[in-house]
Order: C-alpha cells, then sequence, then structure tokens
C-alpha cells in the first residue's frame, strides 16, 4: 500500500505544478486579447480620460509580471484576491458559484453513471438485440447534436408542453434544498443525455472485450448464469477503462457546462468565467482557471487510483 | 357569473385597460356573452381601474454582468440601469412618459446668467431607505462624484460643462457652468446623475445601494438576480405598486421567452424582432413596443481619405436600400432613418418638408461619385454583433445595392470583443447604435459636436458648431425649433453618419401585468421605471 501512497503524493506534486503552469499560460493569454479591462467594462462609453483614471485605481499602470507576481504571492497564503471589476474579495462569490456548479454536476453525475452503467452491462449482455441497437441510437442520437439543442428540446417538451418543469433554473441560496433539487433536474437531465453515450458505450466495449476471453469461457462452462458472469466475473476486470471515461465525463459536467448554464439561467461557475474573460478580469479569471484544472487533475488522480487498486498487476509494479 | 365567463371577461377588461380595445368592441362582445346590460358599466370599470397593490414582479432583462457595480458612474447596460434608476434611486429630474421634463427630487429649477447659473430646490420630506433625509449635501456630493480627474464616471462627458456644484441652505443647490446651456435640467434626467446619500466628507455611500427609490435593496448577485422590497415611505404619489421586485439576467433571448411562456417571468426586455411575431400568437402573453430614439449607424471618418471629400460621403448615403433593412434587420419594428440623429422622440424633429426622406438612388450615388472624380471605389465596412445586431447581415445588402453604383463594399467581420476600442472611432467604415437622447442638444454635444469625445465621424462643421452654442442658450421656442431644424439640415448633408433607421425596443408581458396607457420610449421597459409604474391586475 505504501507504493500506492507514493503515487498519489507524486500525483499530487505534479497536479500543484500543473497548477502553476495553467496560471502562468492564463495571465499570458489574457494579456493577449485585445483590450484591457478598463476599455471592456468602459465600452462604448470610455474616453481617454475615463479609461486612465480606471487603469490607475485598478493598479493597471504596473507592468503584467509584477500584477501575476502579487496574485502568485496572495495565493500562496491561501488569498485569492479581489475582482478588478466589482472589488469584491472572489473568495466570496466563486464559493457559491462552485456550489451551484456542484450541485449541478453531482446531480447528473447521480443520473447519468449508474444509468449508463446498467445500460452498458445490459447492451453487453444482449448485445446485437433490438434493446442494444435502440439503446446505442438514442444515446449516440442524444451526444450527437449540440448541448443547447437538447436543452431546447427538453424545454419544449417538459416545462412549456407538459408544464413539469420550471423554463429556467434560477436557483438562489434562499431555496429550500427541495426546490433548488428540483428547479435543477431539468438541465441535469440534458447534461445525463450529454454524456451519457461515452460511458455506456465504453461499459459495453470494455465487457464485452472480457466476455471472449478464456476465463469467461470456463465460467460460462461451468454454467454459471450470464449476470453473474458480467458481474462477478467480468465487470471487476473492466473497472480500469471505465472508471476513466466516468473521470472525463465528471470532469466536463464541471468545466465543460457553460452553454447548458446560459441555457437555463443557472448561476454556476462557468457562467462566471465567461463574463470575466469578456470583461478581463484576470483575478476572476484565474480563480476559476485554477478551480477548473484542479477539478480535472483530482478526478484523473481518483481515476488511476481506482485502476490501480482494481488491477494487482499495476499496485505491485517490477 | 360562470368562471368562464370571467376568465373571458378579465381579458377583455384587460384589453381595454392597456387601451388594445375600443369601447365599441368591448360592448359587442360582453352584450355576446349575455351580460349586455351591464357591458357600459364594466367598460367603464376597466378603462378607468386605479392600479391595485401587492404581488413580486418578475423580470428578466439583459445587460448585466459579474462584474457590475453599485456605482451610479458606472452603469453601463440595461440590467443596473433598470435597478439603480428604476428601482433603487432617483434624478434631480425625470423624464415623464409622455417626453416632458418633469420634477424629480428637484421641486423646481430656475437658470439664470444666460443659462448658465442653476438653482435647483431640493424636495423636502424625502427619506433614504435608511431613514436619513435628503438634503442639498446629498445632492452636491452626488454631482461631484461625477466630476474632478479621479473620476472614471460615464456621466464625466455628459457634465463636461458644470464649472462648480454648491449648496445654498439646507435645500438649495447652485451649479455653474462654463457656458450657457438651456437644456442643462434635462442633462440630470441621466440615469447615471442618481443621488445617493452623502457620507459627509464630500463622498457618497453608493456601495450600500441605499436611494431614495421606490424599491429598496433586499439582495443583488451580480449578472445573477436582484430582489428589491416595496419603499413604504416613496414619497412619490401614485407610483410603485409592487411589494417586491425580482429581476433575473437572461442573456439567451430563447432562455428568456421559455421563462415568460412559463409563468417564470411577468416581463421581458429586448424581444428579438425576429420571434416577436411567433411570441404574439401564444396566448397568455403580450408583446408591445415603444417607439424611441433609438438608432443604427454607419459612421464613416470624414478626416481620412475617401471620406473626407463629402461627395463620397453623400454617395454612401444613397447607396443603403432602407425599405430593405427596414424589412430585415428590423422586422418592420422601426422606421426609416434620414441621416440624422433627431428620432421620433426628440421635441424639434425636422418635418419631411423641412427634410425630404433620402431613399435608395443608385444614379444619384454615381453622380456624386463623379462629382467627386471617382468612377468606382472600393471600401471596407467593419462590423460586429456589438456594433449593432444584423450589422453583418446588412453589411452584405448594403454592398449588393452599392454595386450598381460602381461602389464595392467588402465586409469585414470583427470581434465583439474590444470592438469599441479597436474598430469604432478606428476604421474608416464601421457598424454602431445609439440609444439616442432626450434632447436635440444632448445628441449633438454628444456625437456630432466638433469638440465632444465621442464624435465618431471626427466631424468639423464650423456653421454646425455655432448653431450647437446658439441653441444651447436659446430660449424662445420657435428661434430653437429654427437653429435645430438647419442643424439637423446640415448632419443629413455634411455629415459623416449614415443613419439607416430608428428602432423599436419590443418587450412582452403575461397577461397579469398591466400598465399605463402611454408609456416611456427613452429606454426599453417603460424608460426602466416599469417597476414603479406598472401593476398587477
Amino acid at each position: 500500500m505504501s507504493s500506492l501512497l507514493k503515487v498519489i503524493l507524486q500525483r499530487l506534486g505534479l497536479g500543484l505544478l500543473t497548477l502553476f503552469a495553467v496560471s502562468v499560460i492564463i495571465a499570458f493569454v489574457v494579456e493577449l486579447l485585445p483590450g484591457d479591462i478598463t476599455e471592456a467594462i468602459l465600452g462604448q462609453t470610455a474616453t481617454p480620460e475615463t479609461v486612465a483614471a480606471f487603469r490607475k485605481e485598478i493598479g493597471l499602470d504596473q507592468p503584467a509580471y509584477i500584477r501575476y507576481l502579487d496574485w502568485l504571492g496572495g495565493i500562496l497564503t491561501g488569498d485569492l484576491g479581489q475582482s478588478l471589476a466589482s472589488k469584491r474579495d472572489i473568495s466570496e462569490f466563486v464559493g457559491t458559484r462552485l456550489s451551484n456548479t456542484l450541485f449541478l454536476g453531482g446531480l447528473a453525475a447521480a443520473i447519468a453513471v449508474p444509468l449508463a452503467l446498467l445500460l452498458g452491462l445490459l447492451a453487453a449482455l444482449y448485445r446485437n438485440s433490438i434493446f442494444d441497437r435502440i439503446v446505442n441510437f438514442t444515446t449516440l442520437t442524444s451526444i450527437s447534436f449540440p448541448e443547447f439543442f437538447v436543452a431546447y428540446i427538453l424545454i419544449l417538451f417538459l416545462s412549456v408542453k407538459a408544464g413539469i418543469f420550471p423554463g429556467i433554473s434560477n436557483v438562489s441560496t434562499d431555496l429550500a434544498f427541495s426546490e433548488q433539487f428540483y428547479r435543477t433536474l431539468l438541465p441535469a437531465l440534458t447534461l445525463t443525455l450529454v454524456v451519457l453515450a461515452h460511458m455506456l458505450r465504453m461499459t459495453r466495449a470494455a465487457i464485452i472485450n472480457l466476455l471472449s476471453s478464456p476465463y469467461i469461457e470456463m465460467a460460462r462452462l461451468k454454467g454459471t448464469r450470464p449476470f453473474r458472469v458480467i458481474f462477478h466475473h467480468a465487470l471487476p476486470n473492466a473497472w480500469g477503462p471505465i472508471v476513466n471515461v466516468i473521470a472525463l465525463n465528471l470532469a466536463y459536467l464541471v468545466v465543460g457546462v457553460v452553454v447548458v448554464e446560459v441555457v437555463f439561467v443557472y448561476p454556476g461557475l462557468g457562467q462566471l468565467l465567461v463574463d470575466s474573460v469578456s470583461k478581463r478580469d484576470l483575478p476572476v479569471v484565474q480563480a476559476c482557471s485554477i478551480i477548473f484544472a484542479a477539478v480535472y487533475i483530482l478526478l484523473n488522480l481518483l481515476a488511476d487510483i481506482v485502476s490501480i487498486v482494481s488491477n494487482p498487476r499495476l499496485l505491485h509494479p517490477r | 357569473m360562470y368562471s368562464r365567463q370571467k376568465t373571458e371577461l378579465d381579458r377583455l377588461q384587460a384589453k381595454v385597460a392597456k387601451g388594445n380595445m375600443s369601447r365599441r368592441e368591448f360592448l359587442s362582445r360582453v352584450s355576446a356573452m349575455g351580460l349586455g346590460a351591464m357591458a357600459p358599466g364594466l367598460y367603464m370599470q376597466s378603462a378607468m381601474a386605479s392600479p391595485k397593490h401587492g404581488g413580486r414582479f418578475r423580470q428578466g432583462v439583459t445587460g448585466g454582468a459579474t462584474s457590475d457595480v453599485l456605482d451610479p458612474g458606472q452603469i453601463l447596460d440595461h440590467y443596473m440601469l433598470n435597478v439603480q434608476f428604476g428601482q433603487l434611486r432617483n434624478n434631480l429630474t425625470e423624464v415623464a412618459p409622455s417626453g416632458e421634463l418633469v420634477p424629480e427630487l428637484a421641486e423646481s429649477w430656475e437658470g439664470s446668467n444666460g443659462a448658465k447659473t442653476w438653482n435647483f430646490k431640493v424636495r423636502q420630506g424625502v427619506e433614504f431607505h435608511n431613514g436619513k433625509s435628503l438634503t442639498s449635501e446629498d445632492v452636491v456630493d452626488s454631482l461631484n462624484h461625477h466630476l474632478g480627474e479621479d473620476s472614471k464616471s460615464a456621466a464625466k462627458g455628459q457634465l463636461g460643462g458644470v464649472a462648480s456644484v454648491k449648496a445654498d441652505g439646507k435645500y438649495g443647490v447652485v451649479v455653474e457652468l462654463t457656458g450657457g446651456d438651456a437644456d442643462f435640467p434635462f442633462i440630470l434626467t441621466d440615469y447615471h446623475i442618481l443621488i445617493c446619500p452623502s457620507n459627509g466628507d464630500g463622498t457618497i455611500d453608493w456601495q450600500s445601494g441605499v436611494g431614495t427609490g421606490g424599491f429598496s435593496l433586499v439582495e443583488h448577485e451580480p449578472g445573477v438576480r436582484t430582489l428589491t422590497k416595496a419603499n413604504p415611505n416613496y414619497w412619490k404619489p401614485n407610483r410603485r405598486f409592487f411589494d417586491e421586485v425580482e429581476t433575473l439576467q437572461i442573456a439567451d433571448s430563447a432562455a428568456r421567452e421559455n421563462a415568460l411562456r412559463t409563468g417564470e417571468l411577468d416581463a421581458m426586455n429586448n424581444v428579438s424582432p425576429k420571434t416577436a411575431d411567433l411570441l404574439k400568437r401564444q396566448s397568455g402573453i403580450n408583446v408591445d413596443s415603444t417607439k424611441g430614439n433609438k438608432q443604427i449607424t454607419l459612421p464613416m471618418l470624414t478626416n481620412v481619405s475617401p471620406f473626407d471629400n463629402n461627395d463620397v460621403r453623400t454617395a454612401m448615403k444613397y447607396i443603403v436600400d432602407r425599405e430593405q433593412w427596414l424589412k430585415v434587420v428590423a422586422r418592420n419594428y422601426g422606421e426609416l432613418g434620414n441621416d440624422n440623429p433627431i428620432g421620433p422622440a426628440n421635441f424639434y424633429r425636422a418635418t419631411t418638408d423641412e427634410l425630404p426622406q433620402r431613399q435608395y438612388d443608385p444614379d444619384k450615388a454615381k453622380y456624386h461619385l463623379k462629382k467627386a472624380g471617382l468612377d468606382s471605389l472600393n471600401v471596407q465596412f467593419h462590423a460586429a454583433e456589438t456594433g449593432f445586431g444584423g450589422s453583418i447581415d446588412a453589411g452584405q445588402l448594403m454592398a449588393e445595392t452599392a454595386r450598381p453604383a460602381g461602389i464595392n463594399i467588402e465586409v469585414v467581420r470583427e470581434p465583439d470583443d474590444g470592438y469599441w476600442s479597436n474598430v469604432w472611432m478606428k476604421k474608416p467604415f464601421s457598424a454602431c447604435y445609439w440609444s439616442g437622447r432626450p434632447t436635440e442638444n444632448m445628441m449633438f454635444s454628444t456625437v456630432y459636436a466638433g469638440d465632444a469625445a465621442w464624435n465618431d465621424t471626427y466631424w468639423q462643421n464650423a456653421r454646425f458648431n455655432d448653431l450647437l452654442k446658439m441653441g444651447r442658450v436659446e430660449t424662445d421656442k420657435t428661434k430653437r425649433r429654427e437653429i435645430y431644424v438647419e442643424m439637423q439640415q446640415i448632419v443629413h448633408n455634411d455629415g459623416g453618419t449614415v443613419l439607416p433607421l430608428f428602432l423599436q425596443d419590443i418587450f412582452a408581458t403575461n397577461d397579469k401585468v398591466r400598465y399605463p396607457d402611454v408609456i416611456a420610449g427613452n429606454w426599453e421597459l417603460d424608460g426602466c421605471k416599469a417597476a414603479e409604474r406598472w401593476w398587477f391586475a
């Protein structure tokens, strides 16, 4: 087990290095974008005098690397800094947004992951049957459409026509949990349809792959029932690839949902990031990017750990 | 009465209340329901229905961002305009729905010394949301907030002519201008120039959101949602009927429409002209539009070749097929522009006799091109959706209609980001829009005066600039009209701006919302004051 701990620590160290690289790249890229925050915020109303006064007020007259080092110094002491545009502490408003995003992603994952696994297993079990075809066809169709289209279709049928769900998901902190759950369900369903196919097909392929191996044949010859063959014999060996795909999709549920947030008016982190990029509010962009990068790194780390644990050969490398 | 009859009757009465149904039609429809004897009484009841109090008004609006702040000097788009100007705070003066200037926090005012000195009397007995009484100190500090070197207020330009602002006793304020301006009280209706409580040290407290408006701030999450509740001590009589107002930022127009259709919203702004007619067909939804001075413009930089030649500029004005633009860009929610920024909501707008409508005419364009010594002309039109919605398609249309005149237009798609800094006022020919101004002087001083910061065509016309100064101090209405008509003719004939269209604002409400017969067109949603002017049935 100590080698596993070593792997984890190693990965975490590399993760920190990645985060640092991400922050440097972000700072550099935002600097490359045309215009700065003063021009982006003042827009058509910008005059040379107001732009100059604004720049001075937020310290934009300093060179970029000094501003970056200031920010880095802050974040190393746990201070995310302040938004250039609104002067609010970033930790204060990123927190709510992050918990909203995690709630939406979590709800979508809670629906999508079990569903994908179940359907994938069933599709593998009854492969090439009508059921398999239908499952494949519908999930591939839903993943092929752009997210906003899937969202509009769901809104049209489930909220405008049937009136089951609200047309927008404007959650706020003063809502009861049940109300928040109800309002988040439709965007979560949209995301489910978007990520389902990927996980389902990986599950199906991994299981089918194993079903042709000799030990499965042996199990079958012993007279084991098909369900037991899959759950007991095939699945434990298929976890590695499946978990990797699940991790990628979970990461997507957190960082890739901007479009769905916009369509459902859901106040998540993606919307905040888009707003901040268009306003060139660098500290907020940095904070969001670091959070997103950390989510990716941690989920991938988790996937690796699960693959290692589920495959003893990886646990004891020679 | 049967409940079905009741619903139908409510619907008819609502139409009457909004002015969408004549007395005659109402009477015949009600008689058909078997209520003939009651009909005239019911008509009176609905036509004169006095607004009811109560309810939470939920409006979905555009233009909010996470970077929004409660500083009135930094109001940049519709969302914060609606929240601050329409709910939390008041100005000294107000533009009434009819377009005339009425007192708000200033009870009265008087100009003297050739409209250079302005004395304002501050309304007494007005309280801020935190219980503080309004005095001249609050007004002085609120105006000074936009002045001075360190101010980054967007109203800095508007108030550029202010030399000093001083208190005169507890309820008097004196403003000295560097030059006379008969329209100065009109400038104070600008949505940035809101009155906030003074901190006592020359600065104002804008951070708390405290104001004198009809609603006080409960919760504000920038770029997402704002909740306000009725101010029980609101000083304006017969205004503010809702208990609460919830304002939601909804950028996506389909999302706004869905929210309205599923009952999540009571009203929305910025209905896309493309979907307005579809939305209209939904039962329980009411789509309406207001005429204002919102205009799309195509500025040509008059200080660079080829647009430094007025014949080239005139040729460009003739190659735009305005009728076609009205259909394609505005879907008929607008009216033709005449290369003159003075619009339907202005007082001294030139009549069609004084200034005939310019039409699409490739022959005349060719004639002017020839006069400029050119057989053909190649120009680039720089556009992005930020300039105005549909500007790229409109540019393609213009390229087609320009060809017979020998003008080749290449439409260059520019990025939305940084458009106002890198394209507008930088490229010789670009796309732009203005929301218009309530007075001729403000419009001309902001965009067309030789020394204006936003003179987006770098246009210099000595006669025009002289007339602008004369108009500012002239108080005789007939003479003023003469001056402003001549200025409109000069802009039309010599200016650097092609102004193809005035656009209407389209909004939608559900059938619970009632609003007055006359609603303001200066900003969207009844001058952004739906919160205090509208009510529920």
